[in-house]
């Protein structure tokens, strides 16, 4: 497995720190005048999503993660598991648990295609793509006329996730959302 | 942006212009002597927290310190340079490896005239987007107690430790000096006090370098030494100069145990030909351009930045 040293610390790169897969998103590099050399480093848990800081000493390495991405399309969920396909050819099913699928669950549409994250082959997370299409199931109706003002109302989408939309809004119509935000973005 | 072009914008390279102009026509109205030494040397620097490059046979300079001391010690007067200067490794928003130094000399002064001078050049050349900079003076300890709530002279090393493991959320096996830099860098520096220039001075002896050692008011044994900082950012490092050939030797050797560098037998020669007393002070200018031009990362001020060099 490759180690990479403080010098080759950047954003992006997956490290084990104390035995937990992390990504590292912002390195500092400190040096005092006349003193010892750091990197600090924050990162975040593959597993837990937790954001953390932690320093290292200038020389010091670690150990990259075995952690793999892979394109995959979601089928189905049995309510312990919410399984996915390789989109390779192979048809290769993972199963992913709740912790892993964690708040994807809002934008989780079967035959969408998700960034499925392996830690030692298990699922760690999945990621939704920028823009899901998602049909609107219940939403007030809105009043004529009210379209001018740009209010909005909450709608409850096919997965179950609420999202703010335009008042013109009726139920039944496919819209387009960006799940970085969980902002409504227009109609599909 | 593509890596062919230069990572500063063109009006940067106008304020460096401007910068070295400025500092130029303040030491010639003072007949400081501009001067240039070899950035390639026999002899590396000994300072183990500093790791040189090689070239060839020979050691790309990580100050012009040695070479500039030799020229005091053959009785050429106040003298200043600005120069290139190269650290293996040290890359981030505010350090390229290849990076730019203001390095000057003033003999007979004391570091406390120093740090008057350092003061005063500081404030003409930020002068262009921060007027009228006020100065304030701390003692290491006084800005340990004030920002880290530490008696740093007096509580013991297992104190030091906790509160730099705690910092760095890690225990990184240092000496006591090494997490007095983790408090300092993660703790006392970020607390001081924006758009002032701060002093800091009277540092613990273990970290005295090639500044001179004396007793401070509590009788405590301090190092002559000065650290300029800005926003946030450390600027200059300062001494009242080492002139004692012996000790100069003791402190090479003990550092040089811990890296097996050669040292410089020139500079040692030199010391014991005989260096007047003096006070000297090294500035990075890249770090100043930074603060002029509000740039966030040092890419933006060097016309090509260490992935594009």
């Amino acid at each position: 497995m490759a180690n990479y040293s403080s010098n080759e610390f950047k954003p992006g790169l997956r490290v084990m720190v104390d035995n937990e897969p992390c990504i590292m998103i912002d390195i500092e590099f400190v040096k005092p005048g006349k003193g010892q050399a750091f990197s600090r480093v924050k990162l975040r848990s593959i597993r837990t999503q937790r954001v953390w800081e932690r320093t290292f000493k200038s020389g010091e390495s670690l150990e990259s993660a075995d952690i793999v991405d892979r394109e995959m399309e979601y089928l189905y969920n049995d309510n312990e598991f919410w399984y996915f396909m390789a989109t390779d050819g192979s048809f290769e099913q993972l199963g992913a648990d709740s912790a892993a699928v964690g708040d994807t669950i809002k934008w989780l549409k079967e035959q969408v295609i998700y960034e499925v994250t392996l830690y030692n082959d298990a699922v760690v997370s999945v990621t939704a793509p920028n823009f899901v299409e998602l049909d609107v199931l219940e939403t007030d109706p809105g009043l004529k006329g009210d379209t001018a003002q740009g209010g909005t109302k909450p709608a409850t989408l096919s997965t179950g996730a609420v999202v703010r939309v335009p008042l013109f809004i009726v139920e039944g119509e496919k819209l387009k959302i960006d799940t970085r935000s969980g902002e409504y973005v227009s109609r599909a | 942006m593509s890596t062919w072009s230069p990572s500063a914008p063109r009006t940067a390279l106008v304020a460096r212009q401007t910068l070295y102009r400025n500092i130029r026509e303040y030491f010639y109205a003072r007949s400081v002597l501009e001067v240039e030494t070899p950035l390639l040397s026999q002899a590396p620097v000994a300072d183990p927290n500093i790791t040189p490059m090689q070239a060839g046979q020979r050691w790309l300079h990580t100050s012009p310190e040695y070479a500039m001391k030799r020229m005091l010690c053959a009785g050429y007067g106040d003298i200043y340079q600005i120069c290139k200067v190269f650290r293996e490794g040290e890359a981030g928003k505010r350090h390229n490896p290849e990076f730019t130094m203001l390095e000057w000399y003033r003999m007979g002064w004391t570091h406390r005239q120093l740090m008057d001078e350092v003061a005063e050049l500081l404030q003409l050349l930020l002068a262009e987007r921060f007027n009228d900079l006020s100065t304030l003076h701390l003692t290491y300890a006084q800005a340990f107690q004030q920002f880290a709530q530490l008696d740093v002279h007096q509580c013991s090393d297992q104190i030091i430790a906790e509160r730099g493991q705690q910092l760095a959320n890690a225990d990184l096996d240092l000496d006591r000096d090494g997490w007095l830099d983790v408090i300092m860098s993660h703790q006392v520096e970020p607390a001081l006090p924006h758009n002032t220039l701060i002093f800091v001075d009277q540092f613990p002896a273990s970290q005295a370098a090639l500044a001179k050692l004396a007793t401070d008011t509590q009788g405590v044994l301090i190092a002559q030494r000065f650290e300029v900082f800005f926003n946030g950012m450390e600027l200059a490092n300062g001494y009242q100069e080492l002139t004692d050939a012996k000790q100069q030797l003791q402190r090479f050797q003990h550092e040089l145990q811990d890296t097996g560098r050669p040292h410089d037998a020139h500079l040692i020669a030199a010391l014991e030909h005989g260096l007047p007393d003096c006070a000297g002070v090294a500035l990075g200018l890249d770090r100043i351009l930074l603060h002029l031009l509000d740039a966030p990362n040092i890419a933006q001020v060097v016309s090509f930045d260490w992935q594009r060099a």
